[in-house]
């Protein structure tokens, strides 16, 4: 087509008007099918989820389904709370403080998936193992993690993850 | 000319056709109704929505499900997330298993879909006579006349005139097809206490919830229309556009 | 006329997957007849539906489950839920409908002006391959939604193969993979209806290459004698389809954001139930015609070998009507009788629509009686007898000697149009 006309401007808007208007047309015709596979209104409605803490006694823990994953929420009684806040900063491969890791202390909200290669790790049940200090533990590939969830030993790069989460009452989480 | 003579009555003869099989209700006068949703550039009324819902409620909800419905939606009608969050939890919606294995009750969450009243097709049956009470989450479009259908319906519960004998269960209704519904009247003059102090009619019931259940059917409505008529704007555009092209192209030739 | 690339990216590709050489001759060296009229815009346009029925069905796959237990939730849950998810269920529906009318016109285009015939003939039943691939593709889509006409239609539809002598029985248990439409049919209906539009996808191919083989007719049925006859497809016929297809996008708009369930049936949004039977079992409105004929006949077996029938006519029609003549332009009898089957088609369209009661069915019975007349009889007696009006010496030049050129062949057209 660029052969057909010399410089004549007028010809050359209309070609250009046409081709322009057409690449947007393009573009919004091609939006829908490409915001199709972004999550849809009712996964959306579940990425946000409320739990009433006061359901877990103290020195138990409960896990949720939040986003698919599982999300670990341990009532932490005094004497593990002062053993967390205890550990010096040096000792951790992944140094971070205990008060950075949790809203109130008494309750620990982590995302229960191991920073390794994303294994579930023990410590839930009061059956569990829960490590060498006294957290979780993974038994896919031996990491452990201590009454903050940080790492401690093991091939774990990083603490577990602590969600967004924000008290909505004295006692329910809105996590997400 | 005679050749275009000719396409354009192909034309209405296909047009015509296409008519046809959309109109499958036989008996029934569907009387033509003013929507606010109507027309290429409807839109839904709030109000009118708002006391629909509450019509589907206290009225509707006994016997018919809305399971396609999620109580999110109720955002769209204007409700704030803590307004909708009420209204969700008034209904307990099953859920589970726990980790006994078994399934437990809870309140309703805004994720949650509307909690039908029966947990079963056949439960609904044995409770209503060996009737089934659909659910109304696809009713305007799954009849012919959609709101139309729905408010001539409520509205045409009559005395059956004289020579009709309607068996007992069985109830005299003009906007139903053969005349003879199983559901008994659900409106009442004053039924409904709504919420703005709109009068309770047996009309207004059922324009409401006739709207709202337009709604339900397709809470999309207003974006697909918007969404039409800037997509035939711009295409009017572009058309016209490529057609100068066509022609500049072509005086060439011609 | 070889192309000659600039770009050398473009000729070290080229030279090796000659890719750029081949959308050059196909595009700019291929010569189209420079008569085509807007009845020509169907074959490109048919294309497009194609695309549109490809993207906007593997996006909806990605949500839908094709289990009995899921299926209509789970479009339900593409119109409310999924981005957008509306807008492409209703393309999809619409665009359906929209293919159809888009073949059925280019079919007729086809019947009116002799692209049937030779040396045409297997460009003509490659396409008639297209439509009976399009149908069964269409046929399965319809079921997925898992309404009441999804199941009931695959019910009645289904059951006709029973009609078969012998193994009539054993086929419908096959096909069904049990003993009702259930599970396991909407399961393979759903295999089948992802596949075969890519079978669509290589008859096209095999259409497209029968095609420029001999290049399009045109609508005086005369063959291209020189290059005055002739035009570079691009950027004539690029522009003239892209203005067809802007056209097609407002009616198909118009129908996908206004009226998206006007061609549809309001039963399909009843979740299916193998105890209830609707009242009137109607497919869509593409096989309406093919319905009526089925119903005409008294006999199941009958009715189902007249309907496919109706279908086996056209792949032999270049064998039925011999007329050297290719255009109905010049084909005055013959012109009549291609207007009356329109009639009757659209009667067929009509009468398919109707419950088999009444008036409707002599009506069925005539206007199925008069289609496969108008093939095996009208047509080849027409061959024989018409005399048809004379034909311009050439595209460029018409009867009348002379004049200039296309407006020359444009005044002997007005000539024979009375």
């Amino acid at each position: 087509m660029a052969d057909t006309h010399q410089g004549e401007t007028r010809r050359d808007f209309l070609y250009v008007a046409t081709t322009t208007v057409g690449a947007i047309g393009a573009a919004c015709v091609a939006w829908p099918f490409i915001d199709q596979m972004n999550p849809a209104a009712d996964v959306l409605a579940l990425a946000t989820i409320e739990f009433d803490t006061a359901t877990v006694a103290e020195g138990m823990a409960v896990t949720v389904k939040w986003r698919g994953k599982p999300v670990f929420v341990r009532h932490r009684t005094a004497a593990e709370i002062e053993q967390a806040k205890a550990v010096p900063l040096a000792d951790l491969p992944d140094p971070q403080a205990d008060a950075a890791r949790a809203l109130k202390p008494e309750v620990l909200v982590l995302v229960g998936v191991c920073t390794h290669l994303g294994c579930v790790p023990l410590g839930q049940k009061p059956a569990d193992p829960k490590g060498d200090y006294g957290g979780w533990f993974c038994p896919c590939h031996g990491s452990h993690y201590d009454i903050s969830g940080r790492i401690r030993k093991g091939p774990a790069p990083r603490n577990l993850e602590v969600p967004t989460y924000e008290y909505v009452s004295d006692t329910v989480v809105r996590i997400g | 000319m005679i050749a275009r003579i000719k396409t354009l009555a192909a034309a209405t003869l296909v047009a015509v056709t296409l008519a046809g099989p959309a109109l499958a209700a036989g008996e029934v006068a569907i009387e033509a109704q003013d929507w606010s949703f109507g027309g290429i550039f409807g839109t839904f009324d709030r109000g009118e929505l708002q006391r629909g819902l509450q019509v589907y409620q206290n009225v509707c909800a006994t016997c018919h499900g809305l399971k396609h419905v999620a109580y999110r939606n109720l955002g769209d009608l204007g409700y704030t997330d803590d307004e909708v969050k009420v209204i969700a939890a008034e209904k307990q919606t099953t859920d589970g298993p726990n980790d006994e294995g078994e399934m437990f009750e809870r309140a309703a969450l805004p994720s949650d879909r509307f909690v039908s009243p029966f947990p079963n097709d056949a439960a609904a049956r044995a409770a209503n006579g060996g009737a089934y009470p659909p659910d109304l989450s696809l009713i305007v479009d799954a009849r012919a006349g959609g709101a139309d259908y729905i408010y001539g319906l409520l509205t045409g519960y009559k005395e059956p005139p004289a020579g009709v004998t309607v068996p007992d269960g069985m109830y005299y209704n003009t906007g139903f097809g053969g005349h003879q519904i199983a559901m008994p009247p659900p409106l009442f003059p004053d039924g409904v206490t709504y919420g703005d102090g709109t009068s309770a009619t047996i009309a207004q019931q059922a324009r409401d919830v006739s709207a709202f259940l337009a709604w339900a059917s397709e809470p999309n409505l207003e974006q697909r229309k918007r969404a039409g008529v800037m997509t035939i704007l711009f295409l009017l555009v572009f058309t016209g556009l490529l057609y100068a092209t066509k022609r500049k192209i072509w005086a060439a030739v011609h | 006329m070889a192309a000659k690339f600039e770009n050398p990216i473009v000729r070290w590709i080229d030279h090796r997957l000659p890719i750029f050489s081949f959308m050059h001759h196909e595009l700019h060296e291929y010569p189209t007849p420079k008569n085509l009229n807007y009845w020509w815009n169907f074959g490109s346009l048919a294309g497009i539906a194609l695309v549109i029925m490809l993207v906007s069905g593997i996006t909806l796959a990605m949500h839908y489950t094709p289990h009995v237990d899921y299926a209509f939730d789970s479009v339900e849950r593409i119109m409310r839920d999924v981005n957008y998810g509306w807008l492409i269920r209703y393309v999809h529906m619409n665009g359906a409908s929209f293919f159809f009318i888009v073949v059925y016109i280019h079919i007729f285009r086809g019947l009116y002006y002799g692209s049937y015939k030779a040396p045409r003939e297997l460009l003509w039943m490659l396409g008639v391959v297209i439509m009976l691939l399009m149908m069964a593709t269409a046929f399965m889509g319809y079921v997925l939604p898992w309404g009441q006409m999804s199941f009931w239609g695959a019910t009645v539809i289904t059951n006709l193969f029973s009609a078969i002598p012998v193994v009539g029985e054993s086929i419908v248990t096959w096909l069904w993979g049990g003993f009702s439409v259930d599970n396991p049919t909407l399961n393979r209906f759903f295999a089948l209806h992802y596949l075969l539009p890519f079978v669509i996808v290589g008859v096209v191919v095999l259409h497209l290459v029968a095609l420029h083989r001999f290049g399009s007719n045109n609508p005086l049925g005369v063959d291209v004698k020189s290059a005055k006859d002739q035009i570079p497809f691009h950027p004539y016929y690029t522009v003239k389809d892209a203005f067809g297809l802007g056209v097609f996008l407002i009616a198909f708009s118009a129908f996908v954001f206004f009226a998206p369930n006007f061609m549809g049936h309001p039963d399909n949004y009843i979740p299916a139930d193998p105890l209830v039977t609707p009242a009137h079992i109607v497919p869509e409105w593409y096989f309406l015609p093919f319905y009526a004929i089925l119903r005409a006949i008294p006999d199941k077996l009958g009715g189902v070998l007249f309907m496919f029938g109706s279908i086996a006519v056209l792949f032999v029609l270049p064998w039925l009507d011999r007329s050297p003549v290719r255009s109905g332009q010049f084909r005055p009898v013959f012109k009549i009788f291609f207007w009356i089957l329109v009639v009757d088609v659209v009667a067929l369209t009509y009468l398919g629509g109707k419950p088999a009661e009444g008036w409707y069915v002599i009506a069925s019975r005539f206007a199925t009686a008069y289609y496969f007349l108008h093939f095996l009889v009208i047509l080849p007696l027409l061959s024989i007898f018409e005399t048809p009006r004379q034909l311009p010496k050439s595209i460029s030049e018409p009867v009348i000697g002379g004049g200039a050129g296309f407006a020359g062949a444009a005044a002997a057209r007005r000539e024979n149009v009375r």
